[in-house]
């Protein structure tokens, strides 16, 4: 899976055993974009997105980033999950200040890229105010196929040694058309029930 | 409902029964803030009212009238089936007087909502056991529930980073605005008040 050439590596054939060429740092990014260890740092509605995330269906294994740690000290991606408030702010830069490098941070949602509608007393605007994040995955709450965008950004910068945030794009809901739209009929045992009209796309 | 414990609220405390309506059928009485520890022992103990369970209670802030805090208190009756509603108004324009006798005595759930009334709109309750912040930290100055909490201001525990350490413009890049994930946001109006 994945590229299967790090770096860019140059193989040169003619000896028996052959060998490759790459530089160091490029094949430490190739290795580590596939073993991110991730702490979960969940705080509000937006977990719900991300234990979706963390089904089958999704497979998080694919990049190699579902083990969770639940120690800061082996972790190296900070998934901040949800609202933080005032109050939870100087936990979340412990836990962060405790994390060994490289260490990358995920800020997931709305709440924890900008603070999100809780613009007043109580929230954090942004967790970039408190700590530095890589990636920004905007939604409220984002859908995991966004969040799966924000991971391979953010092993895409991983590879590259790149250090400014990123921003997944956000999703554009396409205009709706009527004749899309789920009609309703009466029922035609009990009149008082309405039920989805079946074969919409013909009735109209 | 319980128009009947309105009268005998009435019959029983005269004058301290300030007004009462039944207004969308919420049985209300604003009542003297001195009786307000004699009120609730006695809807607590009269075998005619009963009122075993605190629903809620909370401070609304009302900066034009005086006295300008209300504490609005919901009590249910598990045993009679009935509800009533009572307030108090304590505090002048800068919340000095602004206190209540504390009904934990009496109903000893209203502990923490005594403390979070406190808390959010700076109501003392006189003999309470243990007054502290609920909600919001130790550090944190004011009451952000009264209406002259300046609705920007916020009090970071941990120093915001400058955009010089961060590197990069910590003010929000496409697509984020504050309004994101909602269709309307208080941002999107012309700002009339800056504090
Ligand atoms: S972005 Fe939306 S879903 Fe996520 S934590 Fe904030 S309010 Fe909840």
């Amino acid at each position: 899976m994945g590229d299967m050439n790090p770096g860019g590596a140059v193989v040169l054939e003619g000896s028996e055993q052959g060998f490759a060429l790459t530089r160091v740092d490029a094949l430490l990014g190739w290795a580590r974009k596939y073993s991110l260890f991730a702490y979960p740092f969940v705080t509000a509605c937006c977990g719900m997105e991300f234990m979706a995330l963390n089904s089958p269906r999704f497979d998080l294994a694919r990049f190699g980033a579902e083990a969770p740690r639940f120690s800061p000290r082996q972790a190296d991606l900070l998934w901040v999950v949800g609202t933080i408030s005032q109050r939870q702010a100087p936990a979340l830069k412990r836990i962060y200040d405790q994390m060994m490098e490289p260490k990358w941070v995920l800020a997931f949602g709305t709440c924890a890229s900008s603070g999100g509608f809780y613009d007043n007393y109580t929230t954090v605007p942004g967790i970039d105010k408190v700590i530095p994040v890589d990636v920004y995955v905007p939604g409220c709450p984002p859908r995991p196929e966004a969040v799966l965008d924000g991971l391979m950004l953010l092993q895409d910068k991983i590879a590259r040694n790149e250090r400014r945030p990123g921003v997944v794009k956000p999703r554009v809901d396409p205009p709706v058309k009527v004749a899309e739209l789920v009609q309703l009929r009466r029922s035609a045992h009990d009149p008082s029930e309405l039920v989805p009209r079946l074969g919409r796309g013909e009735t109209k | 409902m319980s128009q009947a414990v309105l009268d005998k609220l009435k019959a029983r405390f005269g004058a301290a029964i300030l007004e009462t309506h039944s207004d969308f059928g919420d049985d209300t009485a604003l009542v003297d803030a001195k009786q307000w520890r004699a009120i609730g022992e006695f809807l607590r103990q009269d075998p005619a009212c009963e009122f075993d369970l605190p629903v809620d209670l909370c401070g609304v802030d009302y900066p034009r009238r005086l006295p300008r805090m209300e504490v609005v208190l919901h009590l249910y009756s598990t045993t009679r089936r009935h509800r009533v509603r009572l307030k108090a108004r304590v505090g002048d324009e800068d919340m000095e007087g602004a206190e209540l006798d504390s009904l934990v005595a009496v109903w000893p759930g209203l502990n923490w909502l005594e403390r979070e009334v406190y808390d959010m709109s700076g109501v003392r309750f006189r003999g309470h056991p243990d007054l502290r912040r609920i909600l919001m930290y130790p550090e944190f100055v004011g009451h952000p529930l009264q209406k002259t909490y300046p609705a920007q201001r916020t009090q970071p525990l941990v120093p915001y980073r400058t955009e010089d350490e961060a590197g990069v413009p910590l003010e929000k890049q496409a697509p984020f605005g504050p309004d994101e994930g909602m269709p309307f946001g208080r941002r999107a109006l012309p700002r009339s008040e800056e504090s």
